[in-house]
């Protein structure tokens, strides 16, 4: 039963970091937008149950490995006393604030904010069904579905139990398990395992690939392997998961060792953490005859236009890789398409950023996807045992790396292990964008001491010597 | 019955046009061969004429859309075909950009409510922009705001030399690739300054202001770039045509039997086509990216045409295998043509040399302006009875002034002067056609 319709230009379907920024972006080019999310305000999964919440204890788990590693500095704090409660409160009050802050600026630019699941019945049409199980028809002239996406489910370790969890409930804290098997060594599960172990949980991590982060390059996770090897029980990598199934004490996983044996090990949590998966089921896509391809994602052209000309997609839903940031630009683009700027998604670089302690960080090109494309490039690298702020942080464990084209000495990519490397990557970032040459970055005055000076030093080293490196010739 | 109609072939090489104006609406008769759409080549205005009859159900573009050959431009109702009176117009489809051809058919629970059909949002948005390609995985280096900057002009930024480290592309070498027009990509922010404001002007007395006509934005395009880009040099010269006009005066009724008119210009018309077959060069282009010369083993000669549209050049074709009857009677049909509005863009292409006659009007002299590929032109002002010394003494000539106008970076002014005295010689003596021509 239909209740009430309203009439909107632009309806964005799905509140997250493609969904909200499309919708303001949209209302600030003068168009009347209405915003469907299921949440109470808008922020998605990026901030209720993902990049946020998972920062906030990440966060946590810095403080308290810094207070431990204090010893070593003559300073000694003893065993931290934790308060699960207060944690989680700690953590969702970082979440109230931002997505109240983001219901405020959606109020602000007069952005109808409609809270239901939304269904298209028609290209004209979207129904969204509201908490109170009323109906509300929406007509719209262009709609922007920015559905994002979900963990994926493994059917044979969907036992039921409560231990065995995936990020969303990984993140509500429920206790501090003793053991801790994280499946899938992916950024996911690499954030999530370094908070579990930094409350306490003895953390083994298993991945079926050789290595950790199978898409970053070798020697940047290499650095973060070392480290992740001092703070988890355990890291299986080559190493298969059988079965699972729940016993008295917990989870009984059965495993397959890299030389095909099996072996068994019981823990009292799981946390599955083997990728992401686009929510592009079940909202009426195909009564609109909109493409979806064999892996769940929506094929877009480069003004995020789906097949049905005034219907966009943004996001993860969208197509790889699923991240916020990517996100937030195609929701821009989207929007500006709709108000008839001529705009294209065209990044040089998106980057990636791990969280975990030293973060990893790279983008544009990777040294791996220079040997794929079988593209000639020079990489320089700088370690950061050589960083003067790196040692007095006491965190010399990183490198900054750039890979370079042979021929014209353009920046094609960048890559950073070590503190802060999120923070850092920024400068690759627009350093690839901007088609900078190394010379750029070389003769670009970096302040002192900062661990930016990493980035400023491999750049020299590429010419030669770089100041605090010696090359013998 | 509805049918589609696309974008039909345009002419050689044309593959895109910008559209300028769209003359119908929905629910408007169409008539075979009636415009229906104004598109801007890089070449020039042209018509867009309709190959059905029938009254327009949906208009599928719109003004300074970019459109391709066989894009949907219209769906037409065709006359006498369909079962039910076509008494209403049908609304236009109901999506404002949705084309009826990708969107797909609504279900049927749309249909079973018709008077909900959505009204008219608030101001309609402005339409979507076009769905324009980005090429996959490197661009050439560029900032982001200098590939934007590309993309608002309508520039593919991989097309832009770069004048940076490496060839990295500024936004200078964006504005300086437009200027320079190197692509068919037709900016529109070339647009000088006007020198003086409205505003200032209106302290002076009253003014009015007045759009372009699609003729004249394309020739103030054409004749700014020409006058930017080719070092020009004007030659003139004097040919007595004494003999020439009582020739034409005697032989003009066998000409008009032909359906033509024995002009002048049929005339020098035929004496060009032997000039560019012994003076190649005067019939070539340059391409100075490669550095060569390009030379044309036809012989196509664009003639002017004033009209109340402005000016056009149609092109008459294979004029030096042609007779000067057959001539007259070619530029009689195709100017014509002109001033009706019917020329298609092929038939104002393909010219490797043009002449401009303002005898017709006036004038003793005047320096034409060579344009597109042509590298010479030829222009002829009014002829005029005068004293020349002639065996001994003034005799009363008829001389006609021409003048000649070149590209001097391929021709120089000996070449020049040898080509214009040589068009002299054979409008003077006729026979030199026969023996050299």
């Amino acid at each position: 039963m239909t209740d009430s319709t309203i009439t909107t230009q632009v309806v964005v379907l799905g509140g997250g970091p493609g969904g909200y920024p499309a919708a303001f972006k949209a209302a600030d080019l003068g168009l009347d937008v209405t915003l469907v999310d299921m949440e109470k305000n808008p922020g998605g999964v990026c901030l209720y149950r993902g990049c946020i919440p998972s920062k906030a204890l990440l966060h946590v788990a810095k403080v308290l490995n810094e207070a431990k590693e204090a010893s070593e500095l003559g300073i000694n704090f003893g065993e931290p006393t934790i308060d699960l409660n207060q944690l989680r409160n700690f953590k969702d009050k970082v979440v109230t604030q931002l997505t109240g802050g983001v219901g405020l600026l959606s109020r602000q630019r007069k952005v109808r904010f409609v809270q239901g699941r939304g269904e298209f019945v028609d290209n004209r049409t979207l129904a969204v069904t509201q908490g109170d199980g009323s109906t509300l028809q929406i007509t719209f002239e262009y709609a922007i579905v920015a559905t994002g996406s979900r963990p994926t489910v493994i059917p044979a370790f969907d036992l039921g139990s409560e231990r065995i969890m995936d990020s969303t409930s990984a993140l509500t804290l429920p206790d501090i398990p003793e053991t801790m098997l994280v499946v899938g060594g992916g950024y996911i599960g690499l954030e999530l395992g370094t908070v579990y172990a930094a409350l306490g949980s003895k953390v083994t991590v298993v991945e079926m690939l050789p290595r950790l982060l199978s898409t970053g390059d070798e020697d940047l996770v290499q650095v973060l392997a070392r480290q992740l090897e001092t703070r988890f029980e355990k890291i299986m990598v080559n190493t298969q998961v059988l079965g699972m199934e729940e016993v008295a004490e917990g989870i009984r996983v059965r495993f397959r060792s890299p030389q095909g044996d099996p072996f068994e090990q019981v823990f009292d949590r799981i946390l599955i953490s083997v990728g992401r998966k686009p929510n592009s089921a079940g909202l009426g896509l195909e009564t609109l005859g909109v493409a979806v391809d064999n892996k769940g994602f929506i094929p877009v052209d480069a003004q995020r236009r789906t097949n049905v000309s005034n219907i966009f997609a943004v996001g993860d839903v969208a197509g790889e890789p699923m991240l916020a940031h990517k996100a937030t630009r195609e929701g821009h683009v989207a929007a500006e398409a709709i108000a008839g700027h001529p705009t294209a998604f065209d990044p040089q670089a998106i980057p990636a950023v791990v969280f975990t302690d030293p973060e990893v960080a790279w983008c544009g090109l990777t040294e791996m996807g220079a040997e794929a494309q079988k593209r000639p490039v020079r990489v320089a690298r700088f370690p950061w045992g050589a960083s003067g702020r790196a040692t007095t942080l006491g965190r010399s464990d990183g490198m900054t790396k750039l890979v370079i084209d042979s021929v014209n000495e353009r920046v094609l990519g960048v890559g950073i292990v070590g503190t802060n490397a999120g923070e850092l990557i920024s400068e690759g970032v627009l350093a690839v964008e901007m088609g900078a040459t190394v010379a750029d970055l070389e003769l670009t005055i970096h302040p002192h001491p900062t661990l930016s000076e990493t980035v400023m030093e491999s750049a020299e080293s590429v010419y030669g010597q770089s100041t605090h490196v010696y090359k013998r010739k | 019955m509805t049918t589609d109609y696309k974008l039909p072939e345009l002419g050689e090489n044309i593959v895109k046009a910008t559209i300028v104006g769209v003359l119908v609406g929905v629910g408007d008769e169409v008539t075979m061969g009636q415009g229906v759409l104004e598109v801007e080549t890089d070449k020039a205005v042209i018509e867009v004429p309709s190959e059905l009859a029938g009254t327009v159900s949906a208009v599928h573009v719109r003004e300074g859309q970019e459109i391709e050959i066989g894009q949907l431009l219209l769906t037409i109702e065709e006359s006498g075909t369909t079962a039910q009176p076509v008494a209403a117009p049908a609304k236009p489809a109901a999506e404002p950009v949705a084309k009826a051809d990708d969107a797909p058919t609504p279900p049927p629970a749309s249909e079973s409510k018709p008077a909900a059909a959505p009204e008219p949002v608030q101001p309609a948005p402005p339409p979507a922009s076009e769905s324009t390609p980005v090429s996959e995985g490197e661009l050439v280096a560029a900032a982001p705001s200098v590939r934007r900057f590309a993309r608002e002009l309508g520039v593919d930024v991989n097309d832009v030399k770069g004048t940076g480290p490496y060839g990295r592309v500024t936004m200078d070498d964006v504005k300086t690739h437009v200027r320079v027009g190197a692509s068919s990509a037709a900016p529109r922010s070339t647009a000088q300054p006007a020198a003086e404001s409205a505003g200032e002007m209106t302290k002076w007395g009253p003014v009015e202001r007045e759009k372009m006509s699609n003729v004249r934005r394309a020739t103030a395009r054409t004749m700014g770039q020409a006058w930017s880009t080719i070092p020009m040099v004007t030659q003139f010269d004097r040919a007595d045509i004494t003999d020439l006009e009582q020739m034409r005066k005697q032989y003009g009724p066998r000409a008009e039997a032909a359906g033509g008119k024995l002009t002048p210009t049929a005339i020098i018309l035929k004496v060009i086509g032997a000039a560019l077959k012994r003076f190649p060069k005067f019939n070539a282009s340059i391409d100075l990216e490669r550095e060569e010369i390009i030379y044309k083993h036809y012989v196509h000669v664009g003639v002017a045409v004033d009209t109340d549209r402005g000016l056009l050049v149609p092109v008459i074709r294979d004029v030096d295998k042609k007779n000067v009857i057959t001539l007259s009677a070619e530029l009689n049909a195709i100017a014509q043509k002109a001033r009706d509005r019917k020329l298609s863009l092929d038939e104002m292409q393909g010219a490797g040399f043009s002449i401009s006659n303002l005898g017709g009007i006036g004038g003793t002299n005047f320096t034409p302006l060579v344009s597109g590929s042509e590298v010479a032109i030829l222009g002829v002002a009014r002829g005029s009875t005068e004293p020349v010394w002639m065996d001994g003494q003034f005799q009363p000539r008829l001389m006609m002034p021409l003048s000649l106008t070149y590209d001097h970076r391929l021709i120089d002014g000996a070449d020049g002067a040898r080509f214009l005295r040589w068009v002299c010689e054979a409008l003077e003596k006729p026979f030199v056609l026969m023996l050299e021509g």
